[in-house]
């Protein structure tokens, strides 16, 4: 997961693959043929199959399903919620970041490696764990079960890795000498964090909050017991899909799934065109 | 920046605070609550042979799916990293969409491709049976799981560039030779990371395999179906508890091996 | 290399050891132990609704004691009814189906997976049943006795979606049974869905338990169900009653044998098994009205007879019931869903 978070290694090692088109290593046509196959059954296909599906009824019963209430109502809070909580990873991913980089405590390799749990925790487990201590049998009597900070809660334990993973090595990397330089010149804190810090930090804390809205829109297990699923209260996209397809509506199901995959695959895009252009912008 | 121990002091007890309500307090609660009435009671709900047919089913679609994605997996890595070819970039971003698709969506679509009504219905009514069965679970699971090699072994690949393997390639080195003798030594590391992610992954995922299950226990119920069914349908809060816990133990386990393979990684 | 190889090779080869030696158990029970009948090779695949687990883990076990049940062991699948029946129809490989309503059956007659003959025998293939009934908070707070309370400003109810649950259509069939008098007045019963649905429900859980679920996390003052699970959640301690409504509804709940099953005598023993005094009287200990008329007889106490006890019988059967209120493009029902929900 973490090489998603960090932009991919490239350069050096691709010009020179392509001065000598050498089979070396290389897996030659018949690997690139096996790959493609592999991943048009595994992926492309399945996906095909939903797209179909939601245009069965024509691009117009494609919008009314997207468009019925309670569809429309599970988007909008999907993506109203996933943006908060994306922007709530911002303010906090960076502070723990910060904590974790600049800062020493006894314990801190437990605290750097608890970030990645959310990762490795089965999402079904999250969502009991956190409906034992926000539910109704709560032992600090904080009954959050099916309410909107339910969700919230349920999205930012799953997306808590992003932004501190995507943060912290470059927090590490920044200027500490113009930090250094700014401070003798008077600065105070404030001014250089904002100067000289946030501004290195961008690019990472557009990606690391991208990846975590990407994830929190179609995040399904975590959200399932705790989340409570009341239609246009705190039912999300995902829950309205897997109903959909229990009360055998196929056709709905899949014009709903192909309006999350759009919205991913925008985030997603946009993403990337900022990467790039951030990129370019260093070299330039 | 120069920061007065007041300020420093605050942030990390902001940070820390942060991490224990949303992290730590609720495992703790967890453990608590499945260990409240000792080890016995736990015991006895991991081994009904329900829990433990889960387990079992688990790791069996681990052990399916774990090959298949390193033998692809290394597969598609190399030609990414190695191949120039048209439709590469097109690769790529195939490569990366699992991330982006909700797990129901797996589970919905699997169901639209190899379905009864799905465009591959035929091998149904064939009496090959993939969805609400284990080929269905362990589709949707290679489909959630599929970035995990590609994306860890990929970068490796570039940066170790290809110089070691042409040489041995002028040697008079076969193929699999090189691969078996320069390649795979040196993406040892990444791979091993890649793996222990996709077991993670695997044993964890939920909302995909949820869908196309026929959750039958014994035939098609996974260790997160039975935390799922246990709590919902049985009406049996102590035993998901008991479950969690052990999906939680491994997920500690991954996570150790994570953090290990990680220093192996920047070491190497 | 070779030494890393072996232990990968060795760790491989006990993963697949690990699973391969366990021919999968079903049993849920902390301590029950059905792996020992897997040896003898037949096992039966039931596929049910949400809420007859309580009563299958005592009638199972007690078929397996009789010479007939003698090693066969069991697999159990609960979930909504209607989405069980789908998934069966889809291809889940069962051999016997439990649902909570006959046209979740019927749905597997026409896709010629249940014969047509499966409702022929004494009870017309329904060993157990139960009727609608009201479950409460303890102590009653807002004091709800019949169908009209729940229908006062601000009481919010609790049951399930009907168009993946049978709880949830025999839910609506009580007060619709009532108010439109056994169906003479269709109007009257569906004005008064409107009502309850437009306004008093909130949720839509997917089964009757998880209707139960969601209830006892706290959501809603009034949950409605089988009088079965109201028993079930009462024996587990949790701070809720039940009130039977005067007027009522019979809730009856049917199994059938799947004919592609490759043990058809043993499944067809089981489903007979169910229709003994003895698995009766196990029924009814489990919260189920029983079938068999001298056991309903010893249970008289434990299952009152309503003064007014509607049946799907009076209102048409199955059939017409479902294509006027339930089918999913011109049901009464579903429309009104639609409008509320949607």
């Amino acid at each position: 997961m973490s090489t998603v978070v960090q932009a991919r290694p490239e350069g050096g090692a691709r010009r020179r693959g392509r001065r000598s088109r050498s089979y070396g290593g290389g897996v030659g046509p018949l690997g690139i043929g096996v790959a493609t196959l592999w991943l048009s059954i595994i992926v492309l296909l399945p996906l095909a199959a939903v797209l179909a599906k939601s245009l069965e009824g024509g691009p117009a019963g494609l919008w009314d399903a997207i468009n019925a209430p309670s569809a429309r109502a599970a988007l909008i809070l999907t993506v109203a919620i996933s943006a908060v909580v994306a922007l709530i990873n911002v303010v906090v991913g960076t502070l723990i970041a910060w904590v974790l980089v600049r800062d020493e405590f006894p314990g801190k390799g437990f605290v750097n490696a608890l970030i990645d749990l959310p990762f490795a925790l089965p999402t079904i487990v999250a969502s009991i764990v956190l409906l034992s201590l926000y539910g109704p049998n709560s032992p600090i009597d904080l009954d959050l079960y099916a309410t909107k900070p339910a969700v919230a809660i349920a999205l930012l334990f799953v997306t808590l890795p992003f932004v501190v993973r995507s943060v912290q090595p470059v927090l590490m990397e920044v200027d500490r000498e113009a930090e250094q330089a700014a401070a003798s010149l008077g600065a105070g804190n404030l001014t250089i964090f904002r100067r000289i810090v946030l501004p290195a930090l961008v690019p990472a804390l557009l990606g690391g909050a991208g990846l975590a809205f990407a994830r929190a829109i179609g995040e399904f297990g975590s959200v399932v017991l705790i989340g409570g699923g009341i239609p246009r209260e705190t039912e999300v996209a995902s829950q309205y899909i897997a109903k959909q397809i229990e009360i055998d509506r196929p056709e709905s199901a899949a014009a709903v799934s192909v309006a999350l995959l759009v919205i991913a695959f925008l985030v997603l895009f946009v993403l990337r065109l900022a990467a790039a252009r951030t990129q370019r912008h260093e070299r330039g | 920046m120069v920061i007065s121990r007041a300020t420093r002091l605050s942030l990390r007890t902001l940070a820390l605070g942060y991490l224990f309500v949303l992290v730590m307090v609720p495992l703790g609660l967890i453990l608590f609550r499945t260990f409240e009435n000792g080890l016995g009671a736990f015991w006895d709900q991991v081994t009904t042979p329900a829990s433990i047919s889960a387990i079992q089913m688990s790791l069996l679609i681990v052990a399916i799916v774990v090959p298949l994605n390193v033998v692809f997996g290394l597969v598609t890595a190399i030609a990414l990293a190695r191949g120039r070819f048209p439709g590469r970039g097109l690769l790529q971003a195939v490569v990366d969409l699992p991330f982006a698709v909700s797990p129901v969506v797996v589970g919905v679509s699997l169901i639209l491709l190899w379905g009864v009504r799905g465009w591959f219905g035929g091998l149904a009514e064939a009496g090959i049976q993939i969805i609400f069965s284990l080929p269905g679970m362990v589709l949707a699971t290679i489909f959630v799981t599929l970035p995990f090699v590609v994306r860890e072994v990929e970068p490796v690949l570039h940066e170790i560039g290809d110089d070691q393997e042409e040489a041995a390639a002028t040697l008079g080195a076969k193929r699999w030779q090189t691969f078996w003798r320069i390649t795979l030594p040196s993406i040892r590391w990444g791979l091993a990371y890649g793996v222990v992610l996709t077991v993670a992954r695997a044993l964890g995922e939920f909302g995909a395999v949820l869908v196309v299950s026929g959750n039958v226990p014994g035939e098609s119920q996974t260790l997160t179906l039975l935390v799922h069914a246990r709590y919902i349908d049985d009406h049996n809060v102590f035993g998901a508890y008991a479950a969690s816990t052990v999906l939680m133990f491994l997920a500690l386990v991954a996570l150790f091996l994570m953090t290990i393979l990680n220093r192996k990684r920047e070491d190497a | 290399m070779t030494s890393r190889t072996s232990v990968v090779l060795a760790l491989a080869a006990a993963i697949v050891a690990l699973v391969v030696a366990g021919c999968g158990g079903s049993s849920d029970e902390a301590g029950g132990g059905d792996s020992a009948n897997d040896d003898a090779g037949t096992k039966l695949s039931l596929v049910a609704y949400a809420v007859p687990k309580v009563g299958f883990d005592k009638v199972i076990p007690a078929f397996q004691a009789t010479p007939k049940g003698r090693g066969i062991g069991f697999s159990q699948s609960y979930g909504a009814s209607g989405d069980q029946s789908r998934k069966v129809e889809a291809g889940l490989s069962t051999d016997v189906v439990n649902f909570s309503v006959e046209p979740d059956i019927t749905r597997l007659v026409d896709a010629g997976l249940v014969d047509d003959d499966w409702n022929a025998g004494e009870h017309r293939g329904i060993p157990f049943g139960s009727v609608v009934t009201i479950v409460v908070r303890r102590g009653n707070p807002l004091g709800i006795r019949d169908w009209d309370d729940l229908l006062r400003d601000g009481v919010e109810v609790v049951t399930p979606n009907p168009f993946s649950s049978g709880s949830a259509k025999w839910n609506l069939l009580a007060p619709y049974a009532d108010k439109s008098e056994g169906g003479r007045d269709p109007q009257a019963g569906l004005d008064y869905l409107q009502k309850l649905i437009g306004e008093h429900i909130r949720v839509q859980p997917r089964s009757g338990r998880e209707a139960t679920e969601t209830f006892l996390q706290g959501t809603g003052d009034v949950l409605l169900s089988y009088e079965n699970e109201a028993y079930f959640i009462e024996e587990q301690g949790e701070e809720v009653e039940h009130i039977n409504p005067a007027v009522t509804f019979k809730i009856e709940n049917p199994v059938a044998v799947v004919n592609r099953t490759k043990f058809p005598d043993e499944t067809q023993a089981f489903v007979d098994y169910l229709y003994t005094p003895e698995a009766q009287r196990l029924w009814a200990e489990a919260g189920f009205r029983p079938v068999d008329a001298t056991v309903a007889a010893e249970f008289r106490d434990k299952f009152p007879e309503p003064a007014t006890l509607w049946t799907i019988a009076d209102l048409g059967g199955w059939g017409r019931v479902n294509d006027e209120l339930f089918d999913e493009e011109n049901g009464s029902v579903a429309k009104i869903y639609d409008e509320a929900t949607s």
